[in-house]
C-alpha cells in the first residue's frame, strides 16, 4: 500500500509540474488531460466536451440501477460519452470493488457505494477521487447541478471526515414502519408516537392464535443491527465516542436491547431469529404482521396486489419518538470516481448526470427509492406520475428531516454489524441483553482499535 | 530437427526430450496448485487486512484460532454436519438401489424421476427449501399439520437448523449415492446368491453376509465423494440460512468466507484454509485406509 500510495503521489507530483500554466494547479492536477481544460478553464460548460470517450461504470443491482441502466443511451447521446456498464449483486459487488481498489487498478471508472459500509474504508483509502477541485470549475460544471438541492442527510454521507467530497448522493433510505391499517382499526389501536406506545400497541395486536404477530422485523444476524440502532438512536444512544470507545454497554444500548428483544421474542413470529427482510416482507404482505420497521423502499410490493394481500391497507409511519429523541435511521448510497480511473472527467459528468432532477424524480416515479435531491418530490408530484401512496411520501420527507446515520462510520463495518448481529439473535432466544452486548463490546473493540490503527 | 547419426545420441536425447513433455503440465501444477498453495501458507503467517499494511506474525493467526471458541464450534459443527449429511444419503440411497434393482412395472420411469434432484443446481434448490421451510408460510408446516403433528421452526431454530439442511442434502445427494451401489449391485456374481439360497439363507442373511460385503467398495467410494462433498457444502447454507440463527449453521467455510470476503480478514482467511486442508486430508488418509480393507479379496 505504501507503494502504491508513493506512485500515485509520485504520479500526481508530475501532472502537476506540467501544468504550471496557473489556474488552480492542485485542483486540475487531478483531471488527466488536464493541460486542455487548463487553457479552457474559462469556456463555459458543455456536455459535448469528451465526445467520443468510453467509460465504465459499475453498479448495484437494485432498483436504482436499473433505471440508470435504462437511460444510458440518454446520457451517450447528449455527451458523446459511450457507456459500458457492469451491475452484480450489492454483496458480491462490494468484494469486487475493494478487491479492485486494493489491486491499485480498477476496471471501472465510476462505481455505486453505500455510504453505511463503505463510505470510511473507502475515504481512509482514498480510493475515490475529490470532486472539489471539479466542482470548482466552472467549465465541467452543468449549470443545473443545483448543489443546494441535495438533502443534507445525503450531502454529510457523501463528505467525508477530512472535508473530501468523494460523491455525489443518489439516494437514502430512512427506516420507518409499515403497519396494517385494518388490524390496528379492528383492535381500536392508534399509531404509536413513542417507543412504550409502539410495545403496548405490539401487545394489543399480537394475536398467535390468529397467527398474527404484533410485529416483525429482521432478526437474522448482520441484518438486524439497524433494526435495534433504530432504537438505539431514540433512546439518545450511539456507536463510537470522540476516544474511539464503543458506546455499545452504555444504559441507553441495553434499553434498546431490551426493546428489541421485547417487540422480537415476545410480539414477532415464531422463528424471527432467522428472518431478513424478505421474510419479515412476506408475513407483512400476507396481513400476518401488524407492524413492521425497515427501510422505506418497500412501498412498490406492498401495494403490488400480485404479491401483497393487503393494498390500500397499509399504513406508512414515521418512527416513533424514544426516550430522548425521535430519529430515523437512514442509510445511503451515491456514486463516485475511482482515484485511479484515467477518465475523470468522463466519469464527473456521468456523476452529475446520474444524479441530475430528471434521473432523480425517475427514483420516485418508480418507486425506485428515495432520492437525495428536495426537488424530486415536487417534480414527482406536479407531473402526476406518482406510483408511490402520498402518505409514503409524506413520511419519507418527515423521516429525512429527523434522519441520523444508523450504522457507525468505520471500516470493519461488516464485521460490526456480525458481532453485534449475533448477540441480537441470541437475545431474541432468550440471553440477557446486558450480557451479550457486553461480550460483543469486548470482542469488536479490539479489532475496531486495530482498524483505525492502521 | 535433425537426426543424431549416433543411435547413443538419439537415446540420450529421446530422455531429454521426454522430460520437456512434461514441463506444461509442471508449469500448469506449479501455477494452479503448488504457487497458490505456498502463497496462502504465507499469507497465513501475516496479520492483513485488505486496505491495511500487513505485518509478519509467525503462528500467532493459528494460535489465535486454536482459542477462537467461534471458530472451534464450527469446526465441531461442520463434523456434525457432514456426518450426518455422509451416512444419511448412504444408508437411504443403499435402500432405494436395492428397490430399483429389482424388477418391477415402470421401474426406468421411475428410477429416471428418482435421480432428478441431482440434476438441479444447489443455488435454486436452496431457494425453494428456503420458502418451504418458512415456518409461518413454508408448506413443511402444512404438511405436518396434515398429519396431525405441531409445527416446528425447522432453519429457524438453532437447534434444528443443522438437521434440516441435511435434510436438503439428504434430497438432493441420495440419487448419487443410489446411482454408485445400483452400479456396484449389477455388477455382484450370481453364484453366491445361488449357493446361500440352496443353504436356506434368509433374505436378511443374504444382504448382510453377501450384498453388504460385495457392495462394499462402491458404498466406500460414495462415501468418499459425499465426505468431500459434504466438508465443502457451501452454497446451500449460506443461501438458506447465512450460518444463522446467529452462528447456530456457521460451518468452517461459512466462517471462512466470512473472514475473507466481508471482512477482508486475509491473513486469518489463510490460516483457516490451511487448518481447513490438513482436516480434509487427514479424512481422506483415513477413508483411503478403509477402502484398503474393504477390497474384494
Amino acid at each position: 500500500m505504501a507503494n502504491d500510495d508513493q506512485l500515485k503521489n509520485s504520479g500526481q507530483q508530475q501532472r502537476r509540474r506540467l501544468l504550471q500554466a496557473g489556474v488552480g494547479a492542485a485542483a486540475l492536477g487531478t483531471i488527466p488531460g488536464a493541460s486542455q481544460l487548463a487553457a479552457q478553464a474559462q469556456a463555459p460548460f458543455d456536455w459535448k466536451k469528451f465526445k467520443g470517450e468510453t467509460i465504465e461504470v459499475f453498479l448495484v443491482k437494485s432498483p436504482r440501477g436499473d433505471l440508470l441502466t435504462k437511460y444510458h443511451k440518454e446520457f451517450e447521446d447528449m455527451t458523446g460519452i459511450t457507456v459500458g456498464s457492469e451491475m452484480i449483486p450489492e454483496q458480491q459487488q462490494r468484494q469486487k470493488a475493494v478487491i479492485e481498489f486494493n489491486s491499485g487498478r480498477t476496471s471501472f471508472d465510476v462505481i455505486a457505494i453505500s455510504y453505511h459500509v463503505q463510505k470510511r474504508q473507502f475515504g481512509k483509502n482514498k480510493w475515490m477521487e475529490d470532486v472539489r477541485p471539479m466542482l470548482a470549475d466552472k467549465s465541467l460544471v452543468d449549470p443545473n447541478l443545483d448543489f443546494a438541492d441535495f438533502a443534507k442527510g445525503g450531502l454529510a454521507y457523501a463528505t467525508q471526515l477530512d472535508g473530501r467530497i468523494d460523491s455525489l448522493p443518489l439516494n437514502l433510505d430512512p427506516w420507518v414502519v409499515y403497519y396494517n391499517k385494518e388490524l390496528f382499526d379492528a383492535r381500536n389501536v392508534t399509531y404509536p408516537k413513542t417507543f412504550a406506545e409502539m410495545v403496548d400497541a405490539a401487545a394489543k395486536l399480537n394475536d398467535p392464535a390468529k397467527g398474527v404477530s404484533g410485529f416483525v422485523g429482521r432478526g437474522l444476524k448482520n441484518a438486524n443491527v439497524p433494526v435495534w440502532s433504530s432504537f438505539l438512536l431514540g433512546y439518545g444512544g450511539g456507536f463510537i465516542d470522540a476516544n474511539g470507545k464503543l458506546m455499545t454497554e452504555t444504559a441507553e444500548a441495553i434499553d434498546s436491547a431490551k426493546m428489541y428483544q421485547t417487540l422480537l421474542a415476545k410480539y414477532g413470529p415464531q422463528g424471527v431469529a432467522g428472518y431478513n427482510w424478505n421474510e419479515a416482507q412476506s408475513l407483512f404482505a400476507q396481513g400476518k404482521a401488524a407492524m413492521w420497521l425497515d427501510g422505506i423502499g418497500f412501498a412498490a410490493p406492498l401495494e403490488d396486489p400480485t404479491k401483497s394481500r393487503i393494498v390500500g391497507k397499509v399504513g406508512y409511519g414515521i418512527m416513533p419518538a424514544g426516550p430522548k429523541l425521535q430519529v430515523s435511521a437512514v442509510f445511503g448510497d451515491g456514486q463516485g470516481i475511482s482515484s485511479f480511473s484515467k477518465k475523470k472527467g468522463p466519469a464527473w459528468f456521468y456523476l452529475q448526470w446520474a444524479s441530475n432532477k430528471t434521473n432523480q424524480t425517475r427514483i420516485l416515479q418508480n418507486a425506485a427509492g428515495a432520492p437525495v435531491r428536495n426537488s424530486a418530490y415536487q417534480l414527482a408530484q406536479s407531473s402526476g406520475e406518482l406510483k408511490s401512496p402520498k402518505q409514503w411520501v409524506e413520511t419519507m420527507v418527515a423521516s429525512a428531516r429527523i434522519a441520523q446515520p444508523g450504522l457507525p462510520v468505520i471500516v470493519p463495518v461488516t464485521e460490526f454489524r456480525d458481532v453485534f448481529g449475533i448477540a441480537l439473535t441470541n437475545m431474541i432466544n432468550g440471553a440477557d441483553p446486558a450480557t451479550e452486548l457486553k461480550k460483543a463490546t469486548a470482542e469488536f473493540q479490539p479489532v475496531l482499535d486495530k482498524s483505525e490503527k492502521a | 530437427m535433425s537426426t543424431a547419426s549416433v543411435p547413443l545420441g538419439v537415446v540420450a536425447r529421446r530422455q531429454r526430450s521426454y522430460y520437456r513433455f512434461i514441463v506444461p503440465a509442471l508449469i500448469v501444477v506449479g501455477a494452479v496448485i503448488i504457487f497458490p498453495w505456498l502463497f496462502t501458507i504465507w499469507m497465513s503467517a501475516f496479520d492483513w487486512r485488505i486496505g491495511t499494511e500487513s505485518h509478519f506474525v509467525g503462528f500467532d493467526n493459528y494460535t489465535a484460532l486454536v482459542r477462537n471458541q467461534r471458530f472451534l464450534e464450527a469446526v465441531v459443527r461442520t463434523f456434525y454436519f457432514t456426518a450426518l449429511a455422509v451416512v444419511a444419503p448412504l444408508v437411504l440411497g443403499t435402500i432405494a438401489a436395492l428397490i430399483f434393482h429389482r424388477q418391477f412395472p415402470f421401474r426406468g420411469v421411475l428410477r429416471g424421476i428418482f435421480i432428478m434432484p441431482m440434476m438441479a443446481t444447489p443455488v435454486a434448490v436452496a431457494l425453494v427449501w428456503t420458502m418451504m421451510f418458512h415456518p409461518q408460510q413454508g408448506v413443511l408446516n402444512y404438511l405436518l399439520s396434515l398429519v396431525g403433528l405441531p409445527p416446528s421452526l425447522w432453519v429457524y431454530s438453532p437447534q434444528w437448523v443443522i438437521p434440516s439442511l441435511v435434510m436438503v442434502e439428504v434430497w438432493h445427494w441420495t440419487p448419487l449415492v443410489m446411482l454408485i451401489v445400483l452400479g456396484g449391485l449389477a455388477a455382484l456374481p450370481t453364484e453366491p446368491y445361488e449357493s446361500a439360497k440352496l443353504d436356506g439363507a434368509s433374505e436378511w442373511q443374504l444382504f448382510r453376509y453377501i450384498t453388504l460385503p460385495l457392495v462394499a467398495p462402491f458404498l466406500l467410494v460414495a462415501g468418499v465423494i459425499r465426505t468431500i462433498d459434504a466438508l465443502k457444502a457451501f452454497d446451500t447454507i449460506y443461501v438458506i440460512t447465512s450460518g444463522g440463527p446467529g452462528t447456530a449453521s456457521e460451518t468452517i467455510n461459512l466462517y471462512l468466507y466470512l473472514q475473507a470476503f466481508a471482512f477482508y480478514n486475509i491473513g486469518n482467511a489463510s490460516a483457516v484454509v490451511v487448518i481447513f486442508f490438513f482436516i480434509v486430508m487427514a479424512l481422506a488418509l483415513l477413508l483411503l485406509y478403509v477402502r484398503e480393507r474393504t477390497k474384494w479379496t
